[in-house]
C-alpha cells in the first residue's frame, strides 16, 4: 500500500507553501520535504528521496536559541512524533550550507481518520533581524 | 467473481432518451462470489431494481458503501431485503470521527426525508465502521483504504481466489499534484488498483470540465486512464458518468481514448457484466 490520503494531501497542501514543511513518517523518516526546505537540506527531493532518521540527525546541528545542546526528543518534531502533541520551540541550526540560523519551529502529529498515527509535520520560520 | 453494473451514473440520478445505453441510475454494482456470497458497491438508486431480483434464497448480504453522498446511498429505502424479517444485512462504510456510521444513515432514512426509520426495519441490520483495512464479507475478501474525495470517502478493493476487483467511483488523485499522476506510493488510491484485474473508476469529466471542477472530488477520464496506467490493471470500466453527459457525448468521449494503451477501456454502461476469475 502507498502513503496514507492523510499524508498524500498533506504533501499537495506543503508543495503550495512558500514556507519549509518537512512531513515525518511514522518511523520517523522524513517521508518529503516542500521546495522551500530545500534550501535547508541542500538538495531537493526529487533527487534525494525520503531520508531516514539516521540519515537525517547528520544533516543538521540543532541547538536550543542559547547554544546550548538539546536531544531529538525535546525537539518540536521530537515531541510530536513521541508524545503526539503539538509543540513550538525556537531553535539554533546549522544546515549543510554551514550557515547558523534563527529559527521558530512548529509542528504537530498527523492524527488520521480513526485515530491512527501516521506521523508529524514540522514547519520553520527563520528570526528575522537576529 | 461476478460484477453487474446496475447504476453508473455520478451526482445525480439522469433517466431519458438521451441516457438509455450509458443508463441513468446512480451507483451500484452487485458482485457475486464464487459461493454465492451477494455483495453491493454503494446503494445509488440502481440498487432498487437490483433489489427486486433477490428473492427469499439471499439470506445474508453486504452493502458497501464509499462515502454517504446522496447519489450513493439514495436507493438504501427501497431495497426490498430491508423490509424482510428473515434477511440478515451488513452494512459497511467510511468511519467518522465523530459519530457512528448508523447514526449517520439514520439522518437520510428517517422523517423528514424520508418515511420509515432505520430502527423500523424489519431485517437484521448490522452496521459496520470502517477505517483503512481489511475484512471479509462471505467468502470475499476486502480491502478498504481512504482516497480523495470531499469527506471521508473509501475505495475497495475486492479479492477471491487470487483474482481482485477495484472500485473507486468517486476519486481525485490528480488533486494539488503539481506533476500526475505521481510516484505510485504518493498516488490516491493506488494500493487498491495495483494489479487489478478490473478497476471501475471514476471518468466524470472530461479534461476541459475537470479544469472547471477542481476539487470536487472527480476524474477526467484521461486521469483515469493514467491512473489505471500507472496501476497496471487488466481491465477498466469507465463510471460516475456526469448527468449532463447523454449517450452521444459519452460516445464521443471514449472515442477520444487511445488505442494502444496496455489496458482494455470498457465504457460503463448499465447492465454490463463482468468476470473476475
Amino acid at each position: 500500500m502507498g502513503e496514507p490520503i492523510e499524508v498524500i494531501l498533506l504533501r499537495q497542501w506543503s508543495s503550495y507553501l512558500g514556507l519549509p514543511v518537512f512531513i515525518m513518517g511514522e518511523s520517523g523518516a522524513l517521508i518529503f520535504y516542500n521546495e522551500a526546505a530545500e534550501s535547508l537540506l541542500g538538495r531537493r527531493f526529487e533527487e534525494s528521496g525520503p531520508i531516514d532518521l539516521d540519515e537525517l540527525s547528520g544533516l543538521f546541528v540543532t541547538t536550543a536559541e542559547d547554544g546550548s545542546p538539546i536531544s531529538s526528543a525535546e525537539l518540536p518534531i521530537g515531541v510530536a512524533l513521541l508524545s503526539r502533541i503539538p509543540a513550538h520551540r525556537r531553535l539554533r541550526i546549522q544546515a549543510l550550507d554551514g550557515v547558523s540560523r534563527l529559527i521558530d519551529v512548529t509542528a504537530f502529529p498527523i492524527t488520521g481518520h480513526g485515530g491512527r498515527h501516521l506521523g508529524a509535520v514540522a514547519m520553520f520560520w527563520e528570526v528575522q533581524g537576529t | 467473481m461476478r460484477a453487474r453494473l446496475w447504476g453508473t451514473r455520478g451526482s445525480l440520478a439522469s433517466p431519458g432518451p438521451e441516457t438509455v445505453r450509458y443508463g441513468g441510475h446512480t451507483s451500484c454494482v452487485e458482485v457475486r462470489g464464487g459461493d454465492g456470497t451477494v455483495l453491493i458497491l454503494d446503494a445509488g438508486t440502481g440498487i432498487q431494481p437490483l433489489g427486486a431480483t433477490l428473492g427469499p434464497e439471499v439470506k445474508e448480504l453486504h452493502i458497501l458503501l464509499t462515502h454517504l453522498h446522496m447519489d450513493h446511498i439514495q436507493g438504501l429505502g427501497f431495497f426490498k431485503p430491508l423490509f424482510r424479517e428473515d434477511a440478515v444485512v451488513h452494512i459497511w462504510g467510511p468511519i467518522s470521527a465523530k459519530r457512528h456510521l448508523r447514526d449517520r444513515l439514520a439522518r437520510y432514512m428517517s422523517p423528514p426525508l424520508f418515511p420509515v426509520s432505520l430502527r423500523d426495519l424489519p431485517c437484521l441490520l448490522v452496521v459496520h465502521d470502517v477505517s483503512s483495512e481489511r475484512f471479509q464479507a462471505g467468502g470475499i475478501t476486502v480491502d478498504a483504504d481512504l482516497v480523495c474525495h470531499p469527506g471521508p470517502t473509501l475505495g475497495y478493493r475486492l479479492s477471491e481466489g487470487g483474482k481482485a476487483l477495484a472500485y473507486l467511483p468517486d476519486h481525485e488523485p490528480a488533486l494539488g499534484a503539481r506533476t500526475f499522476p505521481q510516484e505510485p506510493s504518493w498516488t490516491s488510491g493506488f494500493g487498491l488498483m495495483d494489479g487489478a484485474d478490473l478497476l471501475i473508476h471514476d471518468t466524470q469529466y472530461t479534461s476541459a470540465e475537470y479544469q472547471e471542477h477542481v476539487g470536487w472530488g472527480h476524474s477526467a477520464l484521461d486521469q483515469a486512464l493514467a491512473v489505471a496506467a500507472l496501476a497496471r490493471v487488466q481491465r477498466l470500466v469507465t463510471f460516475h458518468h456526469d448527468p449532463s453527459h447523454s449517450d452521444e457525448q459519452l460516445d464521443e468521449l471514449h472515442g477520444t481514448i487511445p488505442p494502444e494503451l496496455p489496458f482494455e477501456v470498457i465504457p460503463g454502461q448499465e447492465g454490463a457484466v463482468f468476470e473476475v476469475e
